[in-house]
């Protein structure tokens, strides 16, 4: 129970910083940085303007307690310490909407400069987060995006993601073989979005001896992932491989072949956690696998926040800036910044890793 | 319908169930349609199985047995637990997240200790499992509050020290030592070991519920409390017992889950409550208290994981999975109503109407 404590000392703290920010500089960037937020992409961005000192940021995960997040933040939380800010994390220990909303106004009355927000749901968030944005705060979205954020920071493309997939399954299979999806729940939108993509990349030439012969579900449980497995391999019985892009569904996947007689039979990638995957990795069980770096994608994500309250961008295509250590990043699209390509494991790094 | 987890009082209940009053003899009437409806649901398992072997061979491949055994090993003995909380006419919802706390404690004690012997870990796990258990029992007997607000009261308790002690880590297969992971490895007659485990669990509570006068007691107390306690049964030190055990067979759940599926962290468990319940039900075991038996909450337990690992293999979409569950608890319940006014009208009629 030192959670809340913890948490109402930070609001505390939060918001006692954020009226000595106001009292302090009242001056222009950050002013100029509230209406343009207002209007969303469409201000104009001044590159060369500084970024102030004392920005109260907020991140919202999408749950605590959610290994991913924790790391997520971690690497926020380093990005507002390098820019002199004050970090808050805020949430429920539920992935839910509601408790949400709960937490955007709270950190909205504590007067945030920046909030950075998974979003459990794309709309329900929106009007706490629209009166938010009205009491001065930049909205960015990181993870899963809302409606409506100023700024989305992608972790990787749909694209990028599904070319992985599809590259670490032909380097399995030597670029010839049947393999099956086992994903997270069967609405998904991240899952869906990658696996449609992989789907499209298997049309090409170079990938013409892959076939995907079944996608399934293990709804990212456990148990339920297992089963989905062992159907698998059971109703496929040439199968060759699985992908999951899920790292609870390739845990599962992982630790059921390790433990049956497909070991070493069939091949097992996806997207998962150096952690999780370590002691399948030098089993032999699985070749490789990939993830963004959750580290990065928090760094990135507070120093899009904090460029964007400065008024050094305002999220229109064709627009940089520089997110310290990781370098320039560039606006592709309108209010969507991408970190990357996804990075690959394997049996030579995975053991440089801890998260 | 009556309100479970009210242990004071049994109200007019017709006498549907000789099986109340101590050991009756055997081949009355109504303990053969107990009988019966035990075989109905073993039937039902195995037509189920058949028909999917039949459809795919390799639903009974050497692998396949395997892993139907291992698949219902975990809730079969969260089922057997949960029969003899039932059959005093309590409840117990907390098991979901005392087996989550279980296997996180298990898998943590490996992170603190590296060295410690496999047997400790596990027993540590069931003794958190009792632990858990007594406090139910113990809030439940003294406060007299009914069960079903106790447990969930608890089922949220627990999760959040789980969640506290967790603090968003995770436990990683490469955390455990390799000869507790081998543990679904290892046969026993050609039953894997946990399943062994779990088939040893059934049968020695369900001698001591079928042959031991305190666990004939359950079930009169299930059957008429008051009547019990009049009766000299010490009522309360009984369900004392019955939630105790519960919670160690919890834990004990909760050891085979971390040792099974090699990843756990602070949601292991999550909603497993319901299913728990729902496997006793559907085996047999009436929510309203005094019928049952743990054999029938055991073959309910094994019904429910053999459709979940046979829906994948007739490749029917998962969003059917829940509906198909739904049903058949509507199923088991309707037959039971059918048998009870069936054995009330045997019995001298009349009996039945208005219970």
């Amino acid at each position: 129970m030192t959670d809340p404590l913890r948490r109402r000392s930070l609001w505390f703290a939060s918001a006692a910083s954020a009226v000595l920010l106001t009292a302090a500089c009242g001056g222009t960037t950050i002013d100029d940085a509230q209406d343009d937020g207002g209007a969303g992409p469409t201000g104009t961005a001044d590159p060369n303007a500084e970024i102030p000192e004392g920005l109260a940021i907020d991140f919202l995960p999408k749950q605590l307690n959610n290994p991913f997040f924790d790391l997520v933040n971690e690497g926020g939380f380093a990005a507002v310490e390098e820019l002199g800010g004050e970090a808050t994390e805020r949430g429920g220990t539920e992935a839910t909407a509601d408790s949400q909303v709960e937490y955007v106004n709270a950190a909205s009355q504590a007067g945030s400069d920046v909030i950075v927000i998974a979003a459990n749901d794309p709309d329900a968030v929106c009007p706490a987060l629209n009166e938010a944005r009205d009491n001065g705060a930049a909205i960015v979205g990181y993870d899963s995006d809302a409606n409506c954020t100023d700024v989305f920071v992608n972790q990787s493309t749909n694209e990028l993601i599904g070319r992985a997939l599809a590259d670490m399954i032909s380097d399995e299979l030597g670029g010839e073989g049947t393999f099956a999806v086992l994903s997270a729940t069967p609405n998904a939108t991240n899952q869906n979005a990658w696996i449609a993509e992989l789907e499209e990349i298997l049309q090409e030439d170079d990938y013409a001896d892959l076939e995907l012969v079944d996608t399934v579900y293990g709804n990212d449980d456990d148990l339920e992932s297992f089963q989905e497995m062992q159907g698998l391999v059971q109703a496929h019985p040439d199968l060759d491989g699985v992908v999951s892009p899920t790292t609870v569904g390739l845990a599962a996947a992982a630790r059921y072949v390790s433990d049956s007689e497909y070991q070493g039979e069939l091949a097992v990638t996806g997207l998962g956690t150096p952690n999780q995957m370590r002691e399948f990795v030098h089993d032999g069980t699985v070749g490789q696998f990939a993830l963004w770096n959750p580290n990065d994608l928090g760094y990135l994500s507070g120093y899009t926040g904090a460029a964007l309250q400065a008024g050094q961008i305002t999220g229109a295509a064709g627009e940089t800036f520089t997110a310290g250590e990781l370098g320039e990043f560039t606006f592709e699209t309108d209010g969507e910044v991408v970190l990357g390509p996804p990075m690959v494991f394997d049996a030579d790094n995975v053991d440089d890793f801890d998260f | 319908m009556t309100p479970p987890g009210t242990p004071a009082q049994a109200p007019e209940r017709p006498p549907e169930n000789p099986s109340a009053t101590a050991a009756p003899p055997k081949g009355r009437p109504a303990q053969r349609t107990r009988q019966v409806r035990e075989l109905g649901v073993l039937l039902a398992v195995a037509v189920l199985i058949t028909a999917t072997w039949l459809h795919n061979p390799g639903f009974l491949s050497a692998q396949g047995v395997r892993d139907l055994f291992l698949g219902a090993t975990v809730l079969s003995v969260l089922a057997v637990g949960q029969a003899m909380v039932l059959i005093t006419r309590n409840v117990d919802l907390s098991v979901g997240s005392v087996m989550g706390l279980s296997a996180f404690g298990t898998g943590i004690l490996f992170v603190t200790f590296p060295g410690l012997p496999v047997p400790v870990a596990m027993l540590c796990g069931v003794a958190i499992g009792a632990v858990c258990g007594l406090l139910n029992g113990a809030l439940v007997t003294t406060v007299q509050v009914p069960a079903l607000v106790v447990t969930l009261g608890t089922l949220y308790a627990f999760r959040g020290i789980n969640h506290w002690w967790a603090d968003g880590g995770q436990v990683n297969a490469h955390d455990m030592p390799a000869a507790f992971l081998a543990l679904g490895r290892v046969s026993l007659l050609g039953v894997p070991l946990p399943a062994a485990v779990a088939i040893a669990t059934v049968v020695v509570v369900g001698l001591y519920l079928a042959h031991y006068r305190s666990g004939r007691e359950l079930y009169a107390i299930g059957s008429n409390a008051d009547a019990a306690r009049l009766s000299g049964i010490p009522a309360g030190r009984r369900v004392l017992t019955a939630f105790a055990v519960n919670g160690a067979l919890a834990g004990l759940a909760g050891v085979l889950f971390a040792a099974r599926y090699g990843t756990v962290d602070s949601t292991v468990g999550t909603g497993m409550e319901l299913q728990v319940v729902a496997a006793a039900v559907v085996g047999g075991v009436a929510i309203a208290g005094g019928v049952g038996t743990v054999y029938g909450a055991a073959v309910g337990a094994v019904l429910m994981t053999t459709i979940t690992a046979a829906l994948p293999i007739w490749q029917i979409n998962q969003f059917w999975h829940q509906a198909v569950v739904g049903a058949l608890i509507l199923a088991a319940i309707g037959l039971d109503r059918l048998l009870a006014l069936r054995t009330a009208r045997k019995l001298g009629g009349g009996g039945a109407r208005g219970a």
